[in-house]
């Protein structure tokens, strides 16, 4: 009979699907898109715009205007207003029909922002059309229903409102994150100058005409775009009561600098290098589902990635064999088919960043394994990779890369896997696979992680608070705890 | 090595959240044109065309023969289904009603579909089917004893039929509705393959719930770790409740995604259905066509 090591499953090319395209047509971009500032777009004072562009083929998109230190005091200002004028008297439930009128029209318009979104950000139709846009619609909903609550959210504390809050979201989940920051503000009577990444700025200056659309007063909500040094004006600007901010660790430590002695509060959500735990008694293909959705969702680009992965040794080979044969049923590709599970890198710096830790990681003498489907030959792509032989020494087992790429350790013990775990300066989420309720509870009391999942992986929910610890940030978002982030209490 | 037989009560564990979840992402998969029309057409040569009632009389199982050879002359060169299913005493009618035409028979057999009957009597059933010229046997496992935890009755149970079967080809029918979790679905599964199963079939579609993606998946996982073991192959057999083309269509991107390329082809995969050929060709009529036909120009036999 055949050995082991020589069997192979076939994962025939020749079956290619068919491509499956989502239409491009319900994607209306405009050519140029102005600042959203006191309910109207206006032209940006700096007068400079730039380009946006779909990571999947290098073409253009549309113009974005860059906001300067001028445009950035306009909103804060327009944001001051509206809320010393009328948004933290206007009556809770009021507010909350705002926002529930928000999410309606968020549904309304799902299909157009998920083709949008997967245009301009290079994740998968798939994701876009399942995950971000419903869940961002959801977190309106959910955040709606606080808004006439809070004292029952805090009880005898009579919670009230920071003020003008200024929100920088990264690049990874542009519109969800435009949501879950945006939706617990709103519920608890803030003002907000939002900025997103600039290289998916779109779906946010979309959510501005669903704004518009949905009536809210002008200057609660204004979306400005720009690069890093906007970013750094509404850090700075004085007037401004709290900075929530999701993006890359050194721009996190750069904000605390910043607002250091100064009364703005802040919520950091930063980035991660998560433990992904596989006991020997876990379910085993269901372990290497979520291993997958832990490493190659959003191509990656997550900062709960699961992209440590222990696995017990006693049940290593199999886990990995498993885990080769699923990542060759992986369809990497153009983001728009709907068959795409990994889609486009998100910029050509993303993808150089990949590349050199993919590098690294050979030089550092762990082996690599890539899945063996063709790549586009233009946009920016990257293989699923995973690397075995892997030392808790090794920068691709400390450093963040933010793309599809896997570290894989091996343990022994419980004790073993614990300490590894721990052992990074990062705090954010882990996994832990396993048969036994007890063994759950041991392990998610042990681990400094602000998520953790228990046989599943990257799960979220409105309900349900985010963040991290140590160099992952602090503050939580989502839930009750989304709340407390909002108010004086 | 490669003979030992596991500890069955040790068989991998399923999380049932986990492999739904799996199963429901097959159905993601969007198939257009060129693979959709070759998948339909492979679904078409996988399907055990099957009556398996009290009812049944020599005309029925005649007519149903003539549909698996002629499943639609309006549309030249298409595939034949792989089986006709009966029961026992139907096979020689089947036999001789589908002559040389390359289409097998298939019985049930085994005291089908409750399986309560002694095994002397189980062997008769068997020896009876195949004598009268089955090709294949569809037995069912005794679920009693497998939920009174007597795996090793089950087992030398379906290791006895198999010995009968020779070189026919066994199914052997796990009736997952009657399993209760996946757990027990992945063990039976593994029993099934180490006592000599050829395939292993879900359900006998007198159960609901009958077939569904995320046993079947499970079904299939066992298959895969049975290989890596063995190095032998194990056919899949989903049966009841697959009666539309689209479904068949995401039963085909679960097969090619989990086992590959050597298992799409109906020696190694068949769908266990009565209606389900009529749902395909009413598609490949309206991929050829570009409309929808009135289910009465589809024959019913």
């Amino acid at each position: 009979m055949a050995k082991n090591n020589t069997l192979k499953l076939k994962f025939d090319s020749s079956r290619k699907l068919a491509p499956a395209p989502e239409s491009k047509s319900v994607a209306n971009i405009a050519e140029r898109y102005e600042l959203f500032i006191n309910g109207k777009f206006e032209k940006p004072s700096s007068k400079k715009y730039f380009k946006t562009i779909n990571p999947a083929t290098e073409e253009h998109l549309s113009l974005l205007a860059e906001a300067n230190q001028a445009d950035v005091n306009k909103a804060v200002k327009a944001a001051r207003t509206a809320y010393e004028k009328g948004w933290k008297k206007t009556a809770p439930k009021e507010r909350a029909k705002y926002i529930y009128r928000i999410a309606r029209i968020i549904q309304e318009r799902a299909r157009e922002l998920a083709v949008i979104e997967t245009l301009d950000g290079g994740k998968p139709i798939r994701e876009s059309r399942d995950f971000d846009v419903p869940t961002a619609a959801n977190h309106f909903f959910y955040y709606a229903g606080w808004a006439d609550k809070l004292e029952y959210a805090f009880p005898n504390r009579n919670p009230q409102p920071l003020g003008v809050a200024g929100q920088i979201i990264p690049w990874n989940f542009p519109l969800l994150m435009a949501a879950w920051k945006i939706a617990p503000a709103l519920a608890t009577g803030n003002t907000v100058v939002l900025k997103p990444a600039e290289t998916t700025s779109l779906t946010a200056l979309k959510l501005a005409e669903i704004i518009q659309e949905a009536d809210l007063p002008p200057g609660v909500v204004n979306i400005i775009t720009g690069a890093g040094a906007t970013g750094a004006a509404m850090v700075n600007h004085p007037d401004i009561n709290k900075i929530a901010f999701t993006g890359s660790t050194d721009v996190g430590k750069i904000i605390q600098r910043a607002i250091a002695g100064t009364p703005k509060k802040a919520t950091l959500e930063l980035g991660g290098k998560a433990a992904n735990i596989i006991f020997d008694d876990a379910p085993l293909d269901q372990a290497v589902e979520g291993i997958i959705n832990g490493i190659f969702f959003n191509q990656g680009h997550v900062c709960c990635a699961g992209s440590r992965l222990f696995v017990q040794e006693s049940v290593y080979k199999v886990v990995l064999q498993k885990l080769k044969d699923r990542m060759e049923s992986l369809i990497v590709g153009d983001p728009i088919d709907k068959n795409t599970d990994i889609g486009a890198i998100n910029s050509k710096q993303q993808l150089a960043v990949i590349n050199k830790y993919i590098k690294i990681g050979q030089q550092e003498g762990a082996n690599m394994f890539q899945s063996s489907c063709a790549l586009p030959g233009k946009g920016f792509y990257c293989m699923p990779t995973i690397f075995t032989n892997v030392a808790q020494s090794n920068r691709i087992a400390q450093e963040e890369i933010f793309g599809p790429v896997l570290a894989i350790q091996t343990f022994r013990t419980d004790d073993e896997v614990i300490e590894k775990a721990n052992n990074t300066a990062f705090g954010l989420s882990a996994g832990v696979w396993t048969d036994k309720g007890s063994k759950i509870f041991n392990m998610t009391s042990k681990l400094k992680a602000g998520v953790i999942w228990a046989n599943t992986y990257n799960k979220f929910d409105p309900t349900s608070p985010f963040g991290g610890y140590k160099e992952s940030g602090f503050g939580r978002e989502g839930g009750l705890h989304g709340l407390g982030a909002y108010l004086k209490v | 090595m490669n003979n030992l037989i596991p500890d069955f009560t040790q068989t991998p564990r399923i999380d049932q959240v986990g492999v739904e979840e799996r199963a429901a992402r097959f159905t993601k998969r969007s198939l257009k044109n060129d693979t959709k029309i070759n998948g339909l057409k492979l679904a078409l040569n996988m399907i055990d065309l099957t009556t398996l009632e009290g009812k049944d009389t020599d005309g029925k199982v005649k007519q149903l023969c003539y549909k698996a050879r002629h499943l639609h002359d309006a549309y030249p060169g298409l595939p034949t289904v792989a089986a006709v299913c009966v029961y026992p005493s139907m096979v020689k009618v089947a036999k001789q009603a589908l002559g040389d035409s390359g289409i097998k028979v298939a019985s049930v057999s085994t005291a089908f579909p409750s399986g309560q009957a002694p095994k002397d009597v189980k062997i008769r059933d068997t020896k009876f089917a195949l004598q009268n010229g089955a090709d294949e046997i569809d037995m069912v496992i005794s679920r009693g004893k497998f939920h009174q935890g007597e795996y090793n009755f089950v087992f030398d149970e379906i290791a006895a039929i198999k010995e009968v079967c020779g070189d026919a080809t066994l199914k052997v029918i796990l009736e997952t509705g009657e399993l209760g979790t996946y757990d027990k679905v992945r063990r039976a599964s593994d029993i099934a393959m180490y006592a000599g199963a050829d395939f292993i079939k879900t359900s006998t579609g007198k159960i609901s719930p009958a077939a569904t993606m995320p046993v079947t998946l499970v079904m299939l996982e066992a298959i895969r770790d049975f290989y890596y073991k063995t190095g032998k192959r194990i056919s899949m057999k989903p049966a009841g409740g697959i009666s539309k083309a689209k479904l068949a269509l995401h039963y085909l991107v679960m097969l090619n995604e989990v086992l590959g390329e050597a298992w799409m082809n109906n020696q190694y995969f068949r769908f266990g259905a009565s209606s389900l050929a009529n749902d395909i060709l009413m598609q490949l009529m309206k991929q050829r066509t570009g409309v929808y036909q009135s289910a009465d120009y589809f024959s019913n036999d």
